[in-house]
């Protein structure tokens, strides 16, 4: 049943991925401006909204481990795979997002990176996470997860104040699609649809591979558990 | 407002550096170093220098307190005095600020020395407010080393320590980096207002020095 269950949301993810490569390479009409390559905000666009949200996955399974260390271990431990899986989910997202857009700076702008102030946010929060990683990387022993813990919510600390900074600096990014100014805002119905089904086939990848990141390190935990009774009890 | 505790862990810091002066030599040589090396890769001349002076000056400092960061803990690794710390009933939070204060010190005397040499160097002439200076390189200073005493004890009993310290710093740091880099320039060239970046560097540290006094403890006794 279980299984079953698995192989259907499987399904449904790969189904919801080709109907929306369909939408957004087929369907959608072309840009007025920018012809064909304003395709690629169909990518774009979609994983930015998405790996805020891994990392806000990420900040709860940090702050859920804090709270939980010391009275509920196991709940502490699930906490922690949440916290891990959530970052390196985001740090994908965040690659892409870092990848599609100077492919498409080089067309529009002519230039791969500018040091625009949602450009340089973007990175910095990147390498901030990939920092996490790092940590969770070198520190050794049971104490990683407290350690990992207090850095992710100082990376998620920063994060308002990286924005806030950068947006003060410089500008060149286009205005947000939505919540822009009165000329925000798809014109087009079908770019509306092509965008709206590729959020949810994203949204739908990246909670699968969550699951099983989360699933991978839950077994990881386990299996260190038991060495450490065996060698307890040897 | 200063208690007992923090006062001698404070005393027992200046003491060590005032006999062996270890991190004020390394951080004063390396600074001069890296003040040197940018103005040889850059050739800085008039105007051009004005602009950028206060990015040199910063990623300078950051770069030569990172030495003194590392040294802060490693010192008390050895013959164990960082588990009779862990040990005392005072709170961490109070060695935590006790370092910070030591090591803030440290900085700042570093800055003091190496500001003539750097205007030489560079034929600086201030031509915003001076005085504002005196505001925005401490204000800068502790956010560096706030976040670097924390992030030392962070990744004290990690592999690769020394350059993991940089590693995670270095990311968070950037805001107030950035922060520091714009309020000195702008003093510096008299363009623009620097008080924007003055409050976001005061936001900065109220917020991060306040969240490292509360989860010190944590990663103090993590274990």
């Amino acid at each position: 049943m279980k299984k079953a269950a698995i192989g259907l949301y499987v399904l449904i993810t790969v189904g919801l991925m080709i109907w929306g490569f369909y939408q957004a390479i087929y369907v959608a009409p072309n840009d007025a401006m920018q012809g064909e390559l304003s395709r690629i905000f169909y990518y774009h666009v979609p994983t930015a909204m998405l790996c805020f949200l891994f990392f806000a996955i990420s900040l709860v399974g940090s702050i859920g481990y804090l709270t939980y260390r010391r009275g509920n271990p196991l709940r502490a431990q699930a906490a922690d795979a949440l916290a891990l899986a959530g970052a390196e989910i985001g740090v994908i997202y965040c690659t892409v997002v870092l990848i599609t857009g100077p492919i498409w700076g080089r067309r529009a702008w002519g230039i791969w990176w500018t040091w625009d102030w949602r450009l340089t946010t973007t990175l910095v929060l990147w390498l901030i996470y990939v920092s996490y990683l790092l940590l969770r990387r070198f520190a050794a022993g049971p104490q990683v997860q407290t350690l990992a813990a207090v850095l992710g919510i100082f990376g998620a600390l920063d994060v308002p104040i990286v924005y806030m900074s950068n947006r003060w600096f410089r500008t060149q990014h286009p205005a947000p699609v939505f919540g822009g100014d009165s000329d925000s805002g798809f014109k087009d119905p079908l770019m509306l649809h092509a965008f709206g089904w590729n959020i949810l086939a994203w949204f739908a990848w990246g909670i699968l591979v969550l699951c099983f990141r989360y699933y991978v390190e839950r077994r990881q935990q386990k299996i260190a558990a038991n060495e450490a009774q065996e060698a307890l009890d040897a | 407002m200063m208690t007992r505790a923090m006062w001698t862990h404070l005393v027992k810091d200046l003491r060590i550096e005032l006999r062996s002066l270890d991190a004020f030599v390394s951080m004063l040589f390396f600074s001069l170093l890296v003040v040197v090396l940018f103005s040889i890769a850059f050739d800085p001349h008039g105007e051009f220098s004005r602009d950028i002076a206060g990015g040199v000056l910063s990623v300078a400092t950051m770069f030569a307190s990172v030495s003194a960061l590392n040294q802060a803990w490693a010192r008390e690794i050895r013959h164990n005095v960082i588990d009779a710390q862990r040990m005392a009933p005072s709170p961490g939070a109070e060695l935590f600020l006790a370092k910070v204060i030591a090591n803030f010190l440290f900085v700042t005397v570093v800055q003091v020395i190496l500001a003539p040499f750097f205007l030489i160097f560079y034929n600086l002439h201030i031509a915003g407010q001076a005085w504002l200076l005196a505001i925005v390189l401490p204000l800068g200073t502790w956010a560096l080393v706030g976040n670097g005493i924390f992030f030392a004890a962070l990744s004290i009993r990690t592999r690769n320590r020394e350059l993991l310290l940089s590693l995670i710093l270095f990311p968070i740091f950037i805001p107030a980096l950035l922060a520091m880099v714009r309020a000195t320039t702008s003093i510096l060239t008299g363009d623009g207002d620097p008080s924007l970046w003055i409050k976001l560097l005061l936001g900065y540290d109220i917020i991060f020095t306040t969240v490292s006094l509360l989860l010190f403890d944590v990663v103090f006794h993590a274990e």
